[in-house]
């Protein structure tokens, strides 16, 4: 399968199709960035997740995927941001077993296990930005 | 997209052929159940060879899949997870614990077939 080189990727998410063209979009993103496949497929599912949770929190959003540079490394980020509710504690939101939505409370510390950064900006009212990092080895 | 399930003696095989959406997963879930009844199937093999991501949602799908063919008297085998797709599912936390997995088709179709064996075996002891 051929594919056409992707710039920045930006997704609007509002549908569970639109999880499905974010994880592919930033899959060849990575890809095309010299990745190996573990590191790309745990790329791609991280971004599957990190728009799972909009779906599920905020209903709506977008996730950005870019390459970046810092210093001699470089690497692809992952940004989910939406204007949803926010997360009320963060620091609880990333412990293994926490969820709100009854879902497997999995989300963001798995999620944050696929990944070598992970940031979340959020506050209740204000939406959530979640900015995920992984560095080319 | 839909997934093409094929019939071949008492087992069906659902071959998918591209990334799902969640939509999709759960119509073959439908699918498959309804199948099972209407031609009295004792096992399914579910083919994931061409999923390149299985997160939390098609994890837990594939498990409540499962789940439902056995209550409805069949047994289901996933085929042809990949070795990046494991260790993200490894990574992430998931698991699909109590669901027959093996590693390719061929594989499934044997391990089916062991049952029906010991099925009748046990019929006729």
């Amino acid at each position: 399968m051929s594919r056409t080189p992707v710039d920045d990727v930006c997704v609007a998410i509002r549908s569970d199709a639109d999880v499905v063209a974010a994880r592919s979009l930033g899959r060849s993103l990575a890809e095309q960035h010299g990745f190996g496949t573990t590191d790309v497929t745990m790329i791609a599912t991280a971004i599957s997740e990190l728009a799972r949770n909009i779906l599920k929190y905020a209903h709506e959003g977008e996730i950005v995927v870019e390459t970046v540079e810092r210093g001699s490394m470089s690497g692809v980020s992952v940004v989910a941001r939406d204007d949803g509710p926010g997360i009320p504690d963060v620091g609880l939101a990333l412990q293994d077993g926490f969820s709100t939505a009854n879902s497997l409370g999995l989300g963001l510390p798995g999620t944050r296990r696929l990944m070598d950064e992970f940031e979340i900006v959020s506050a209740p009212g204000s939406g959530t930005v979640i900015t995920a990092i992984k560095w080319r080895r | 997209m839909p997934v093409p399930i094929l019939k071949q003696g008492d087992c069906l095989i659902a071959s998918i052929q591209s990334a799902l959406t969640d939509a999709d997963l759960l119509e073959l879930r439908d699918e498959l159940s309804e199948r099972v009844g209407r031609y009295r199937s004792k096992g399914v093999i579910i083919d994931v060879t061409v999923l390149d991501v299985l997160d939390s949602f098609a994890s837990r799908t594939l498990r409540t899949m499962a789940e439902m063919i056995r209550l409805r008297g069949a047994e289901t085998v996933i085929v042809g997870i990949q070795p990046e797709v494991a260790f993200s599912m490894v990574q992430l936390g998931l698991s699909l614990d109590g669901v027959t997995t093996v590693l390719d088709l061929e594989e499934g179709l044997a391990h089916l077939d062991r049952s029906r064996r010991a099925r009748v075996a046990h019929a006729g002891g």
